[in-house]
């Protein structure tokens, strides 16, 4: 599994609050979320973040476990997302919904920065700098390839 | 030779299992995407439907109608497939689902990060997403990753007016807010036996605050005492010679009442530090501090007296509230002056029942005080059920006595 992207660069700690507010979650309008993300961190960056790869700082997507959140990142067409360490329950809703998710030792971070990435070698790159990224566990290879844990579930019966 | 997660689990640490699942809930947030993703499944037939439970809390009543349309829908959702509903005014998930469900040696998964809460019975209790519940209301079962094991070592007693909230607060503040991501944390040591099953509760909801996939206690005489009221028998369980990643010594008698201040929960200060602190408004309740002995706490401080900031009172479940009414405690709280609030989150994640404004300041006895989670341009302060008395009392924020 392969994506490439300018980087657009966020720091640590990034909460799912600021990814998706309390306030937007009571609908099942996705394209609602993708409108709002980012907001109360900058608003500009829903803008921005069409076809590019998120770059985060460690724990990344720390606190609730709102799905919505990872939904609204790739509904905003996020390709993929590129932190030193996420948080778990962040971490397995990207897989189930189908959003890379890359757990690599990317220190520093320029917005538009070249940005590529290889799941299945295993690695990610930034301006040409590579770095090894952490594997996942056969089962949640298979549910990324498949497009997220719904199609997965489909698949199989 | 085991951890408490890799005895339940069945594995060592860092395998990955997949695991029948005990119980399971989502709430109103995530139970909407719950039901979207199990639509797209195509899922006509629930796995076990007596292990699942759809609990309303984090918006109750409603206060928009979308939001009334999704939880009707929700509702008739519940009623057609036989899953359990606790409705509006029955309280939050994690104090509804420890009021005599989980039981110790359970596997407990809930669309909420606060379920590590109920590892407070000596249960394996997560958070996951609303897809993950989907797929576990289908068949059943999930996959784990049998984590590593961070030890708290419990010794002494609380003294002074610290309480459960203060530890919990010593604690995020030593591991830091991704001090133990992934990781279970085990509180053990001879100063666990001091700390009520209220107290537990507390420390163990905090965990995720740490990135923490579990907070767990090892089930004793209190555990056994507290489910037997709730009509569940159970034995004490006892710690096995095992291998922790880390362990951490926390000394009771050295906690002191304590705040999170804006924005990080993990950055901490000593009340004292604090004192003088304009408040707009106290909160009292959530799946942190909103049990019994945190209202009965607070209404021992504000009892005869007025408060001088707007303070809302929100009971975790409805048993907590009929308790506070039963023994008189709500009676003291509304006569202070405060507000009491229908059972369930409250104001705790922004959406509804007391949101803040542009500038306000909150007290809070909540477990986050993410920049804006509680209305754009608000600040929150965390505290214990002590604390937020005290400053009730005072209208800024304010040193507890020692009752």
């Amino acid at each position: 599994m392969r994506g490439a992207g300018p980087a657009v660069c966020l720091g640590r700690d990034i909460d799912t609050d600021q990814i998706i507010a309390g306030r937007y979650l009571r609908t099942k309008d996705r394209s609602a979320w993708a409108e709002h993300v980012l907001e109360d961190l900058d608003p500009a960056l829903a803008g921005r973040i069409r076809g590019a790869v998120i770059v985060a700082g460690r724990n990344m997507g720390c606190g609730s476990s709102r799905e919505q959140a990872v939904v609204a990142l790739r509904e905003a067409g996020v390709v993929g997302v590129v932190a030193p360490s996420f948080a778990r329950i962040f971490f397995r809703n990207a897989i189930n919904v189908g959003l890379p998710v890359i757990e690599a030792p990317v220190s520093s971070c320029t917005d538009g920065a070249h940005v590529a990435f290889d799941l299945d070698e295993g690695w990610v790159e930034v301006d040409g700098e590579r770095y090894p990224a952490r594997p996942l566990s056969a089962k949640m290879v298979a549910i990324l390839r498949a497009g997220g844990l719904v199609p997965y579930w489909r698949s199989r019966r | 030779m085991s951890t408490l997660s890799e005895r339940i689990l069945g594995a060592p640490a860092g395998t990955y299992v997949d695991r029948e699942v005990d119980l399971a809930f989502a709430h109103d947030g995530t139970g909407i995407l719950t039901r979207e993703a199990l639509r797209e499944m195509a899922v006509e037939r629930l796995a076990h439907p007596d292990r699942l439970r759809l609990i309303f809390d984090h918006i109750v009543p409603a206060n928009t109608g979308t939001t009334a349309t999704l939880q009707a829908e929700l509702r008739e959702y519940a009623r057609s497939s036989g899953v359990a509903l606790s409705d509006v005014g029955g309280g939050i998930c994690h104090q509804v689902m420890g009021e005599g469900l989980v039981r110790p040696g359970m596997v407990v998964v809930g669309a909420d990060s606060h379920t590590c809460t109920l590892g407070a019975f000596g249960a394996f209790a997560t958070g996951m997403g609303a897809t993950d519940m989907a797929a576990i209301w289908a068949s059943g079962a999930t996959w784990f990753r049998v984590p590593e094991t961070i030890a708290l070592w419990l010794s002494g007693r609380l003294t002074g007016a610290a309480e459960p909230k203060d530890v919990a607060l010593t604690y995020v503040a030593k591991l830091g807010m991704e001090g133990a991501t992934y990781r279970a944390l085990e509180f053990v040591g001879d100063g666990a036996a001091g700390i009520s099953m209220d107290g537990r509760l507390t420390l163990c909801n905090m965990a995720v605050e740490t990135g923490a996939k579990a907070g767990m206690f090892y089930t004793d005489e209190a555990t056994v005492r507290y489910l037997a009221e709730h009509g569940v028998s159970a034995s004490p369980e006892t710690l096995e010679d095992c291998r922790y990643e880390r362990e951490v010594d926390i000394d009771l008698s050295d906690v002191v009442p304590l705040v999170a201040v804006p924005h990080r929960v993990d950055t901490v200060r000593e009340v004292e530090e604090v004192a003088g602190t304009h408040l707009d408004q106290v909160f009292l309740g959530t799946c942190t501090n909103g049990r019994y002995e945190d209202l009965a706490r607070f209404a021992r401080v504000v009892r005869g007296k007025k408060v001088a900031v707007r303070t809302l009172v929100v009971p975790a479940s409805r048993a907590v509230l009929a308790r506070a009414i039963a023994t008189g405690v709500l009676a003291d709280i509304v006569d202070a002056g405060c507000a009491v609030v229908t059972p369930g989150c409250g104001p705790c994640l922004g959406a509804h029942a007391g949101v803040l404004g542009e500038g306000e300041v909150c007290l809070s006895t909540a477990n986050r005080n993410f920049k804006n989670r509680m209305g754009v341009g608000g600040e929150i302060y965390l505290s214990s059920a002590a604390t937020a008395a005290a400053s009730a009392l005072a209208g800024e924020i304010a040193v507890p006595e020692v009752v």
